[in-house]
């Protein structure tokens, strides 16, 4: 296979890890929160998903349109009623009690679902290929990375030029004085975890067509999701978009050389770009 | 008519008491200044009516409204805006972006808008796209009023607004104030400085150790009697 | 009038602790003799108690006294498992010993890990400590010699010739795999014990101080000179020693070992976790608790399959929100007893009537 097919298959794998991260990205930089449950969210809207898809026999980009709303709402509740208590000046409760999250949406999934392994068919297009000059793109694949260039430019678009986006900015410098201009952090932390649900939801699309998943894969998604945002540098959507396809192409690479050693080519170039750019390659501020 | 009143107003920081009582009015129209040492209570006193702290319900009140156990956010709603002392602009917002923040709470139509606040402070204009924090301080300062100001309050509470900055500066911001008033808000000014404060106010209290000791207008007020209340010691 | 003052002086011993320190005297003398009169089932059952309150201790030590949180300690548990693994069967080395060098390679694994992990802060520590157990499963699941993905056994009778386990045999007339089981059960015992006295004398001594300190405010601490960063990395090196042990001691018993399990997030971190918050996070009594309350749990519940990590991770969840001191947390709360006493306690000198400052303004 030449490498550059290899590259192709990393870019686009790095798109789908994009998109696990930049969800997690969004929550981090407003709230200071990493939620350890990430990856079991993705894999329970991709669950979710699914169950539309088998319940009520929709087309699965159809199934997927109606999982966001429904995931938004899901994590307004969830920021609103549980993760808002946690805030505060001790790290410990946010990080025990979204892992404990983590364990319970695990195990609710087995329960619900069982350990096998689903998957999410969108028929003809799952093996589909575009063929672009000497190369050739899977049609999935591609709509993968298209969707989280858009993703990450409607982030942008938010929290550049929006009102609620100034409003996370303010809430995510000064959470005292930005009540003082009559910002509620409550309700702004519940949007925030709503649209980073939105993000869930598309990333779990991709993922549910892509591959087989089961409840128990949700830990390796954030741990993926984590290197990219730590790669690209805290604060910077385009940033996690590098992060992501870093990692995708290391893979790749590793993937290429042995199948066994894809995972672990991932890690190691995260901790490369860890020891040498501790604060990884785009940051934005001083944390 | 009274705007504003505090009732044997409390307040505490854990265990350590730091207003014992303070009653206090702000009539419509009025500016009040109040003055003390550091220490004294004063931006506990601002804090309190702005809403960063709880108190008794009753213990404060707007336009008889009891407000004192209100959170920060829906004070701003009813109308009182704070300028917060040390300015706390915020560093990811430009300018503009800084004083557009102001109306996230309370977008009203009124006589400040974001070009009435450029032509409060025309240097603003030129800086708007610049980061809120690369300005120098006295701009800072202009900048943290336009945003108090774009809320277009009935009250606006000025805390320590004069604190850090050049003589020269101080006295351009206090230029502003007729304006502010003539726009139909009464206003709270803490200050240090008790020559700016009997300048600019209407009224004047005296805050020490949290507790009001000297209270009147400018002209009732004598130097010994305000020394004497600012200061508390004897001077033997 | 009197020129001198009283002066204030530090003490750290209560009458309830005094006290206890007499019943734990005899606690550890009733587990010594344990095994002389209770059955096997439950000298295994005394195992797995004590080798979990090794885990709660270190990981409480990281995460409740120096702020440390860590979902990756399971990396200890296994690499410490594997070196064991390792020198037994390919050095010939005696399971005792190994153990003992498990404990050494996982401090220099810990002294390795360091250089990345602390560069991260928080959240991102915690997932980079995850990362990094990651990375050691799967570089370990290509030692083919070691079994590679699917693991290995130790050689047979390996565990029966350990030493010590023939003396224990004619001692108590026990058959080699009994005697292996006691062997096992007073190491578990020693390196529990061991691990508390530890905790509890590097919270009493200077540098536990300075840990609180860092605690509470690190910017603070360091102005009076309190290196944040070398009191950090001490206490991770420390917590990844007794890991490695307990998790080289775990693996002789069970004698099988393959990287899912020895790298196992749920059986070295999440109950781990789930021991310490029950219990009762920043206190030496709290894990003790909790590993008593998981051990009901686990017997009641573990039929039930991910019915039982669901109850768990609510659980936890619960007690971190509404009770986050956990049980021991309520309890000393309410009456202020401290068996292990490490708060220091001001006694003596004069009380100011008037207290001035706070905030400004």
């Amino acid at each position: 296979m030449s490498w550059l097919n290899i590259v192709i298959q990393g870019v686009t794998l790095g798109g789908l890890y994009a998109l696990f991260a930049a969800g997690l990205s969004l929550v981090f930089g407003i709230m200071r929160l990493v939620n350890l449950a990430h990856g079991d969210l993705i894999v329970l809207a991709a669950f979710l998903i699914l169950g539309l898809v088998t319940a009520l026999g929709l087309n699965p980009f159809l199934a997927a349109l109606v999982a966001i709303p429904i995931m938004f709402g899901f994590g307004w509740l969830l920021q609103a009623q549980l993760l808002n208590r946690t805030l505060g000046p001790d790290i410990l409760p946010p990080l025990l009690v979204t892992f404990g999250l983590s364990i319970v949406i695990q195990n609710a999934l087995l329960e619900g679902f069982s350990a096998d392994s689903r998957r999410i068919t969108v028929s003809p297009l799952e093996s589909a290929t575009l063929a672009l000059g000497p190369i050739h793109i899977g049609v999935m694949p591609l709509l993968t990375l298209l969707s989280s260039v858009v993703v990450i430019v409607s982030l942008n678009q938010l929290f550049y030029r929006t009102s609620l986006g100034r409003a996370f900015r303010a809430t995510s410098d000064d959470r005292v004085t930005a009540g003082l201009m009559g910002i509620r952090p409550d309700r702004i932390f519940s949007v925030a975890t709503g649209i980073a649900m939105i993000v869930v939801t598309i990333a779990a699309f991709y993922l549910g067509t892509r591959a087989n998943f089961d409840p128990t894969i949700g830990p390796a998604r954030l741990i993926y999701a984590f290197e990219a945002v730590i790669i690209g540098g805290l604060g910077s959507l385009w940033g996690t978009l590098a992060g992501g396809i870093i990692i995708g192409v290391a893979q790749a690479f590793g993937a290429a050389v042995n199948p066994e050693w894809q995972i672990l080519a991932g890690h190691v170039a995260f901790l490369a770009v860890l020891l040498f750019k501790p604060r990884g390659l785009f940051p934005r501020s001083a944390e | 008519m009274t705007l504003l009143e505090t009732r044997a107003l409390t307040a505490s920081y854990g265990d350590f008491q730091a207003l014992f009582g303070i009653d206090m009015t702000l009539d419509a129209g009025e500016t009040v200044a109040v003055v003390g040492a550091n220490g004294a209570g004063k931006t506990t006193l601002m804090r309190s009516i702005a809403g960063v702290l709880r108190n008794g319900s009753d213990q404060i009140r707007f336009d008889n409204e009891p407000i004192g156990a209100l959170p920060a956010p829906e004070v701003v709603e009813r109308g009182i805006a704070m300028v917060p002392e040390g300015r706390r602009l915020f560093p990811s917002l430009s300018v503009e972006e800084n004083l557009l923040i102001g109306k996230y709470g309370r977008a009203i139509e009124g006589p400040w808008s974001l070009n009435a606040i450029y032509d409060l402070f025309p240097i603003l204009r030129d800086r708007r796209n610049s980061p809120g924090t690369a300005l120098s301080g006295g701009q800072q300062q202009m900048v943290a009023i336009g945003r108090a100001l774009m809320s277009n309050p009935r009250v606006l509470l000025c805390d320590e607004i004069s604190l850090g900055l050049a003589p020269i500066v101080i006295r351009d911001i206090y230029a502003a104030f007729p304006r502010i008033r003539a726009s139909g808000a009464s206003v709270v000014v803490v200050e240090q400085d008790i020559g700016q404060a009997l300048r600019v106010a209407d009224r004047i209290y005296c805050l020490m150790e949290g507790r009001v000791t000297l209270e009147g207008p400018p002209s009732a007020l004598s130097r010994e009697a305000i020394h004497a209340a600012y200061f508390g010691a004897s001077r033997s | 009038m009197d020129t001198t003052a009283p002066a204030w002086r530090v003490h750290t011993r209560t009458t309830a602790s005094t006290v206890f320190s007499g019943i734990l005297g005899l606690a550890v003398a009733v587990a010594v003799m344990a095994p002389l009169f209770v059955s096997r089932g439950t000298v295994q059952n005394l195992f797995f108690i004590f080798t979990m309150l090794v885990l709660a201790q270190s990981w409480n030590m990281l995460a409740g006294f120096a702020g440390l949180v860590s979902v990756g300690q399971q990396a200890f548990v296994g690499f410490g498992a594997y070196v064991m693994f390792a020198f037994v069967i390919l050095f010939k080395l005696d399971p005792l010993a190994s153990i003992a060098l498990a404990g050494l390679a996982g401090v220099l694994l810990a002294a390795l890990t360091s250089l990345f992990l602390f560069r991260l802060q928080g959240a991102y520590f915690a997932i980079g400590s995850w990362v990094i157990a990651e990375v050691v499963r799967l570089l370990l699941a290509q030692w083919k010699a070691l079994g590679g993905g699917t693991g290995t056994s130790l050689p047979t009778g390996v565990t029966r010739d350990m030493w010590g386990v023939s003396a224990v045999g004619h001692l108590f007339g026990l058959r080699p795999a009994q005697a292996t089981d006691v062997v096992c059960y007073w190491l578990a015992l020693a390196l529990a014990m061991v691990t508390i006295v530890f905790v509890y004398r590097l919270l009493r001594s200077r540098q536990g101080l300075a840990l609180a300190a860092v605690r509470d405010n690190q910017e603070a601490a360091r102005s009076v000179g309190v290196d944040a960063r070398w009191l950090k990395t001490f206490v991770y090196l420390a917590a990844a020693f007794l890991t490695s042990l307990a998790g080289a001691l775990i693996y002789v018993q069970k004698a099988r070992i393959s990287p899912d399990a020895a790298f196992s997030v749920v059986d070295w971190t999440a109950y781990v976790i789930f021991i310490v918050v029950i219990g009762g996070i920043g206190t030496i009594e709290g894990p003790m608790i909790g590993v008593l309350v998981f051990f009901l749990l686990q017997n009641m519940l573990a039929d039930y399959g991910s019915w039982y990590l669901l109850v768990l991770g609510l659980i936890g969840i619960i007690v971190m929100l509404f009770a986050p001191q956990g049980l021991w947390g309520l309890f000393a709360s309410r009456s202020d007893i401290q068996f292990f006493p490490v708060r220091r306690i001001l006694r003596g000198g004069p009380i100011s009537m008037k207290c001035k400052g706070g905030p400004h303004g």
